[in-house]
């Protein structure tokens, strides 16, 4: 579409093809080599550019501190992101259900890893409201839910809850690198990744950093309406092009049953067929529906697990099986 | 571009602006953004609505626009008219990222510097058609790039009507929202007020509302922070299904004559003009 279209002022734009950040920046005259490049700075291309002096100076190569990130991250067997192309669907809530959930078999060793900069809600959930990290020789201590369920998130750094982070890009991308290397994890079987909305720095970085010591898989989180589903497309899409695999789709919030007449009804219509289509569609598994149950909301606002306190639930028995379908994909089972 | 100091060029002729904001995602932006502007346009205002949430657009698809196509004049582009102006009515206009995208499920995955170019233009080269008396900006989760760069064109456009926080009733949207409020207050949004979105269900088996999320967070927020508050919208799926099922011959606005939620937003629109902010010109 957009190549048709005429760009009315020289703002460099054009809808991203290229994903993953190489290192031609997009202002670059043609035929740059990349500021990473050992040529930077130093081809033919490069002369009249404003930055060739910088860029002949820096230091080359791939970012150093990728094998750091890895060497920290061989001590965690398994990393899942949990994604969604649409916020409020319930990735946190899923992430911590997932995390609950692995964390009841004691034998295994469970973190969570919150890299939503701008609104942390994994300590809330966690029941970690009021905790803080420490900082020691070895890196940063995560918070610590119960013995086998490590947390970490920038909610614990704010000084006050309401402390609004205001950071562009870079500075969340530093953060998140800092999560990843500096982090002392320790022995974990699962690391679950929960993610802001959408398709921009938080995801391009998590998947860049973790590129060299691999994920595992994502999970997608949609809501049965077809405006849900629409971003979830494109977090799909987002996937495919930087190359991770979905384990699955949960379609949340699937139906509600009315605790005073057991009715049940749809909250959010799939008027196109919901995530049951969209899976067949594009070959993508549905690992479950969870249906909404107003005492959710009600223990992820008192940082208590769900599946603990309400165990007769059709939610917890929806939660459980997906939780059993995703170590079996990840073939832990 | 803008530079530094000029109002952008595309908010010259326009009277009022507004923001919709929240910290967190779902909660309702879009829909109260797509709800405002319709009672605005029942009211017989001019209305333009500018989608800032690149990476995960959804107002094409609320206004049933999805299809349409942002053309390209000599003076800039021009937004789709989702309803042209009648004896009763203002018009509609909409500019949007999703517009521009090949198919609806290819992604943007732009870092935040792209974003920032992107808004600016968004700012600087649609020419809105004729005056607008509201612009509604519909923002994306969070307080970041985007939001950055909204502030920084917005810094030049003074006065504001400011922004309309929409939040919903349990804990860990009013924590989010609490941090949107303070974001409010460090780039200088005046805050028209708080507006609680999926408060309750109405079972439509039995008629009994049921606190999904509990109920009253918004307005216990609005009244701790000392904000207006605007009132809450119970869930009601029969919205969702007149956005899914508009079409041509029967349009959204047409559609929502007959939502129970109509004069409710109505109602709260009415309180935010009642504010009797300045115009911008």
């Amino acid at each position: 579409m957009l190549a048709t279209l005429p760009l009315p002022s020289p703002v460099p734009f054009a809808v991203s093809s290229e994903i993953l950040p190489t290192t031609v920046p997009d202002n670059a005259p043609e035929h740059c080599p990349g500021t990473e490049s050992t040529l930077a700075g130093k081809t033919s291309a490069c002369d009249g550019c404003p930055n060739q002096e910088t860029c002949a100076e820096g230091p080359k190569g791939p970012d150093p501190d990728l094998p750091v990130i890895k060497a920290r991250m061989e001590s965690v067997k398994r990393k899942v992101l949990v994604l969604s192309g649409k916020g409020g669907v319930g990735k946190s809530t899923f992430t911590a259900g997932l995390a609950w959930a692995l964390a009841a078999d004691e034998e295994l060793q469970t973190g969570i890893m919150d890299v939503d900069i701008c609104g942390p809600s994994i300590p809330l959930l966690m029941g970690l409201e009021n905790s803080t990290i420490h900082t020691s020789a070895s890196g940063w201590s995560p918070a610590y839910a119960q013995d086998n369920l490590a947390v970490m998130s920038i909610g614990f750094m704010l000084p006050r809850k309401s402390d609004a982070v205001i950071w562009r890009g870079p500075k969340k991308n530093g953060l998140i690198k800092q999560f990843l290397k500096d982090v002392e994890w320790g022995d974990l079987d699962y690391l679950v990744v929960d993610t802001p909305p959408g398709t921009s720095d938080e995801h391009l970085s998590i998947v860049q950093y973790l590129k060299e010591a691999g994920i595992d898989g994502a999970v997608l989180i949609t809501t049965p309406q077809e405006v849900a589903l629409q971003d979830v497309r494109k977090e799909i899409d987002f996937c495919r092009k930087v190359g991770i695999p979905i384990l699955g789709i949960v379609e949340n919030m699937s139906g509600f049953v009315c605790p005073s007449c057991k009715g049940e009804s749809e909250i959010f219509i799939p008027s196109t067929g919901g995530a049951q289509a969209m899976a067949q569609e594009l070959g993508i598994e549905l690992l479950g529906k969870v249906p909404l149950d107003p005492r959710i909301g009600m223990t992820c606002d008192k940082g208590l697990s769900f599946l603990d306190e309400y165990p007769e639930s059709p939610a917890t028995v929806a939660y459980l099986d997906i939780v059993d379908r995703i170590r079996t994909l990840l073939g832990d089972e | 571009m803008t530079s530094e100091g000029q109002v952008p060029r595309s908010l010259s002729n326009v009277r009022h602006i507004l923001l919709v904001l929240s910290g967190k995602g779902g909660v309702g932006k879009s829909s109260v953004t797509t709800q405002t502007a319709m009672a605005l346009v029942n009211k017989g205002f001019n209305v333009g609505v500018l989608d800032i949430d690149l990476t995960g657009p959804s107002l094409p698809r609320m206004f049933g626009v999805e299809l349409h196509q942002i053309h390209q004049s000599r003076a800039g582009w021009v937004p789709v008219t989702v309803y042209p102006r009648t004896e009763t009515r203002g018009s509609l206009s909409l500019i949007s990222l999703g517009f521009l995208l090949g198919s609806r499920s290819s992604s943007v995955v732009w870092r935040g510097p792209k974003k920032t170019a992107m808004i600016r233009q968004f700012l600087s080269d649609v020419v809105w058609t004729g005056t607008l008396d509201y612009l509604i900006i519909d923002t994306p989760p969070g307080t970041s790039d985007e939001h950055i760069a909204i502030a920084e064109e917005l810094r030049w456009a003074q006065p504001l009507d400011g922004a309309i926080i929409v939040t919903t009733p349990q804990q860990v949207a009013t924590a989010d929202v609490r941090k949107e409020i303070n974001f409010c207050k460090k780039v200088g949004f005046e805050i028209v007020g708080v507006v609680e979105n999926m408060s309750g269900f109405i079972c439509p088996h039995c008629a009994e509302c049921t606190n999904i999320f509990l109920s009253g967070g918004g307005e216990a927020l609005s009244k701790q922070l000392d904000l207006p508050y605007l009132g809450n919208i119970p869930i009601d799926p029969r919205f969702v299904e007149m956005v899914e099922t508009q079409s041509d011959e029967n349009k959204l606005i047409d559609l929502y004559e007959k939502c129970e939620l109509k004069p409710i937003v109505e109602g709260m629109v009415t309180k935010v003009l009642e504010q009797n902010k300045p115009a911008r010109i």
